[in-house]
């Protein structure tokens, strides 16, 4: 994997969240600053920031789109123990020129009495709802009943979780075969009790939410959660932030006809990973539910994958280099498009020069008297990103089991 | 099968400070990564870049846009191979299929001049797949296979022979002996013989040898078995062996060189490692000597020594060495493996995979994952596609045709296709209506109609809330053409609503819009009757919002000055008798009672 491009963010402060819209096309962030920032992405590949303002009156802590059937609208929350809703107004053609537009707040949800630590929409199908979680162990449901009437949101749902809430997810999957679920986990550190995990099922006869599992096996604090998308499975796949990565299996268990009480589940844990050896503060699935990507203690991000035997492994890590962007490095500071020719980049492409794919090992740089050494492109375009290679993989494997790149063919050297 | 461990390899991102944390957030193709703390303590002087962070995919090289565009003809035309045709017609089909994906490649290669290693390495594995698995040449015709296939990848032979004999004085160049030795080692007597013809002149030790080629017949088949091919062919190895001892050719260092190779001498063959450059040509030349009626079964215990033989001490084997023997060794699943490790994309696994499962070769293997293997693979390289502005489309008949996940990935990745411009939203929409992904219909239909709602296009707004079926949205979307009208005096977006057809009964207030428009349109031709008949029924039918009741007396006014109608009057009165009880604004409605009171 490679930095394809960096953009200035310019907050004031820590950022805290980053969201891509549904589509891919626009991006929010928000931070201790206070402030949230909108960003739209041009044809060319270029990020541009089209609004930027002040949310709240504390860091805000996470921002989050709402799916595009409702129109152009956005939820923040904060330490200042309020969430909001925002929505996108059309401005007048010169604003439009000048590539800005402008949010206005539709509502604010004060019933929280401690920060508000996660805001997250429900799926789509259920209509526009809105669920916050708060230190307090409140999980809140909103409703905005008029899609088009944005300020007016009530109150559906009040969930104690009885532990500090940090995160939520919600099952994205809108099949009929299971009700509406989402999972609360606690940052609570007494590891004295388990159940940091939770899981509510929505009960279509009392028409509320009901405790359905609690994952006992969790005693560390939880710092996120994500259900994956669930293409078409009888199972729900659940990650989990902890002090390790935790990915669970949730398989429904038969009920009884006459049962009225939320579903039993069986819950398999599928893998486990200590390799951030810390504590793990964010877990998330890419869309088709094939990568998880997971931030620890450590400073970096790990991808993992499963294969098609179902065997997870951890197939690429994004390292902060932890140096200066001016001086000594040899970087330059402002990083433009890092992506130059289309031949450089089917070069390096095409020289299995990669790093952080399932398969992909990496490309050692080109050994002095290597017969193909003369057809690497130098290492000067090789690495973007740092001033040194790529340290090679010395391991003394059988000739099966070598992890040098595939170098080329000696037919190219009278090339 | 056990796995091969591979270290993940690590990407370096530029931060400005150590002991902070990377947060990062899933893109469509990418990972934006940026600095943050997750137990925020202390203040920050301000917020780090965020950083875009990609995969290192090839799709983004127009050249291999090209190998994807035409790949994936190709692999809609396997797909549609009917089962129920018998192996032996099939196979042939499949033979030319592999050649198909091959000239694609070799296509590709001749554009890409720069840097072609990868595509020859790939032509060169799927050559020996096609040869091994898929035309699954038996003994005899086994050797002829792998000499045309070291002969296809060492072509470099052919030009050093046109620069000799372009030469003044071909015999005398210094290149000469060299290419006919490679000649000699690539099987290729005749032209060994060509060559040797300049030298006959200058030599008479060369007119035999010339005449001991001429006696080795290498190619079995035609009309002789195996067996008679055998023996023909030990008589002659004896013969060229005699000729060994007997030093016919001590005279002449290269042309008893010649007779070492044609021998299989091992030793004389690893003298000319040069001449071969790799072990599988090696190989090739040594069981063409040596054992040229070589069984499939056998070939690994050559291959593998012929590896040994061939690296020195020092050298460590490449990947590619490792893929191809796993080939020789007919270890299917170990070549897929071994080329996903080695490889850049999916492209080369997918294709390759999914033919192989078409002749069946995954199945026999094991039955446990064969055909989860293939679909696995097609899935991740078309997941890829999508995330490119135009391949994306490519992705879809891949997709089709995985037949457990393939709908399911459709239906989630056809969702996030950016809707940049209507007409890209409707090709992804004839694609979603093909598949009868009725819910991808209705929501990209209503994301469309909601932001043309927001950019005030309410007849764009209109016709897309009609195709997603919304009955709400195009309920509220007519409202707004109403109070518009009830502001402005006029429609927009005419032709939309004239010509909306029996989709005006998708709600009532667009029944009502399209029904209210046709009264305006009738008064306008002057057909008063048919005008006054048609407001009648929008008063009787109820379907006119309340809002709208006052708007529609002031319509009838006029309509009472119109002789035609009188009969209708009667009605309208009546019926304004039993509106009057339920209309709030009584002031007006007096008002106006009294005015057609006056007409009676």
């Amino acid at each position: 994997m490679f930095v394809a491009r960096s953009i200035a963010a310019d907050h004031k402060d820590l950022i805290h969240d980053v969201s891509y819209d549904f589509h891919g096309r626009r991006m929010a962030t928000c931070s201790s600053d206070q402030s949230v920032k909108v960003w739209d992405k041009s044809e060319n590949g270029e990020w541009h920031c089209t609004a930027s303002w002040k949310t709240h009156s504390g860091s805000v802590w996470r921002v989050t789109w709402a799916h595009p059937e409702f129109g152009q609208v956005l939820a923040s929350c904060s330490f200042d123990r309020t969430a909001a809703v925002w929505e996108e107004i059309v401005g007048e053609s010169n604003d439009k020129q000048r590539g800005l537009s402008h949010w206005i707040k539709r509502t604010t949800l004060v019933d929280s009495r401690t920060s508000v630590t996660d805001v997250k929409f429900a799926p789509k199908h259920m209509g526009l709802m809105l669920t916050t979680c708060s230190a307090d162990g409140v999980v809140r449901i909103y409703e905005a009943p008029d899609v088009m009437n944005l300020s007016q949101w009530s109150l559906q749902h009040e969930i104690s979780c009885k532990l500090s809430c940090s995160c939520i997810s919600w099952n994205p999957s809108s099949s009929r075969a299971h009700p509406a679920m989402f999972a609360v986990g606690s940052d609570d550190s007494n590891v004295t009790y388990g159940g940091k995990v939770q899981i509510y099922e929505y009960n279509e006869n009392t028409r509320k939410y009901a405790k359905a599992e609690t994952l006992m096996t969790v005693t560390d604090a939880v710092h996120d959660i994500a259900f994956a998308p669930n293409l078409g499975r009888s199972f729900h796949v659940l990650a989990i932030a902890t002090k390790d990565v935790r990915i669970f299996k949730l398989v429904p268990m038969r009920k009884e006809s006459t049962s009225t009480g939320p579903t039993k589940f069986e819950v398999q844990i599928v893998a486990q990973f200590d390799n951030h050896n810390s504590q793990v503060w964010r877990v998330s699935w890419n869309i088709t539910s094939t990568l998880l990507a997971s931030s620890g203690d450590d400073g970096c991000v790990r991808l993992w994958k499963a294969n098609y035997m179902d065997n997870w492994k951890c197939t690429g890590i994004l390292k902060g280099d932890g140096s200066p962007l001016t001086g000594s490095s040899g970087q330059p500071t402002a990083m433009s498009t890092v992506v130059g020719s289309s031949v450089q980049t089917s070069q390096n492409a095409l020289n299995g020069m990669s790093a952080g794919r399932y398969f992909f090992p990496p490309l050692d740089p080109p050994r002095a008297g290597t017969r193909y050494g003369h057809l690497l492109p130098p290492s000067s375009l090789i690495e973007h990103c740092d001033a040194e290679p790529i340290q090679p993989q010395q391991q003394a494997l059988p000739h099966r089991l070598s992890s040098r790149a595939l170098l080329p063919l000696p037919e190219a050297e009278g090339q | 099968m056990e796995e091969v461990d591979v270290e993940p390899a690590v990407t370096n991102i530029p931060a400005a400070s150590s002991g902070t944390h990377l947060g990062f957030a899933w893109g469509p193709g990418d990972i934006l990564v940026y600095e943050t703390l997750y137990k925020a303590s202390g203040k920050c002087t301000g917020s780090g870049d965020i950083h875009e962070v990609r995969k290192d995919e090839d799709i983004y090289s127009p050249i291999l846009r090209k190998l994807f565009n035409e790949s994936h003809h190709i692999f809609v035309g396997l797909q549609t191979i009917r089962e129920d045709l018998p192996s032996k017609n099939k196979k042939p089909q499949f033979v030319s299929i592999s050649k198909n994906y091959r000239s694609v490649i070799r296509a590709c290669m001749e554009e890409l001049q720069q840097v072609v290693s990868i595509l020859l390495a790939i032509e060169l594995i799927w050559n020996l797949c096609e040869v091994l698995f898929i035309d699954a040449a038996p003994a005899g015709s086994l050797l002829l296979h792998l000499l045309d296939w070291v002969r296809l990848h060492k072509a470099d032979v052919d030009e050093k022979a046109r620069e000799v004999l372009q030469s003044e004085s071909p015999a005398e160049h210094r290149d000469y002996w060299d290419v006919v030795v490679s000649y000699v080692l690539q099987g290729r007597l005749e032209e060994a013989r060509q060559m040797l013809v300049k030298q006959a002149t200058l030599q008479p030790a060369a007119r035999k040898m010339y005449k001991q080629m001429d006696t080795l017949n290498i190619s079995p088949g035609g009309t002789q078995t195996l067996t008679e091919f055998d023996v023909k062919w030990r008589h002659w190895h004896e013969e060229v062996d005699r000729c060994l001892q007997d030093n016919s050719f001590a005279s002449n260092k290269h042309l008893e060189l010649i007779c070492k190779i044609l021998v299989g001498d091992e030793d004389t063959l690893l003298e000319h490692k040069d001449l071969l450059s790799t072990w599988y040509h090696f190989l090739v030349t040594r069981l063409l000597f040596c054992h040229p009626t070589v069984k499939p079964t056998e070939l690994h215990y050559y291959a593998q020594s012929c590896l040994t033989m061939f690296l020195d001490s020092r050298s460590v084997p490449e990947p590619l060495d490792s893929i191809l023997l796993a080939a020789f060794e007919f270890d299917i699943h170990q070549v897929i493996k071994d080329c996903s490790i080695a490889l850049n994309n999916w492209w080369f696994v997918a294709h390759l995979t999914d033919l192989l499962d078409h002749c069946k070769l995954l199945q026999s293997h094991n039955l446990h994952f064969g055909s989860n293997l293939r679909e696995f693979l097609l899935l991740e390289y078309a997941s890829g596609l999508f995330t490119h502005h135009s391949l994306w489309q490519l992705a879809v008949d891949y997709f089709d045709h995985c037949p457990e996940f393939g709908r399911v990935y459709l239906e989630l990745q056809i969702e996030r296709v950016p809707l940049d411009t209507e007409r890209k939203a409707l090709k992804v929409l004839r694609i979603c209506e093909q598949r009868q992904m009725s819910e991808q219909v209705r929501s990209i239909c209503k994301i469309m109609a909601m932001r043309a709602l927001r950019n005030n296009r309410l007849g764009s707004a209109l016709s897309w809330s009609i195709r997603a079926k919304d009955a709400a949205f195009a309920t509220l979307i007519s409202e707004r053409f109403l109070q518009d009208y009830c502001a402005r005096g006029t429609f927009s977006d005419l032709d939309l609503i004239d010509n909306l057809g029996p989709a005006m009964l998708l709600s009532d207030r667009l029944t009502f819009l399209g029904k209210y428009r046709e009264f305006h349109k009738l008064y306008g031709e002057k057909r008063f009757r048919e005008a006054s008949k048609l407001l009648l029924s929008l008063m009787t039918a109820k379907i006119a919002p309340r809002s709208f009741w006052m708007t529609l007396l002031t319509d009838a006014l006029p309509l009472l000055e119109q002789k035609e109608v009188s009969h209708h009057i009667q009605l309208i009165y009546s019926r304004l008798n039993c509106l009057c009880v339920s209309i709030s604004h009584l002031d007006n409605v007096v008002h106006c009672s009294l005015h057609f009171s006056a007409y009676l």
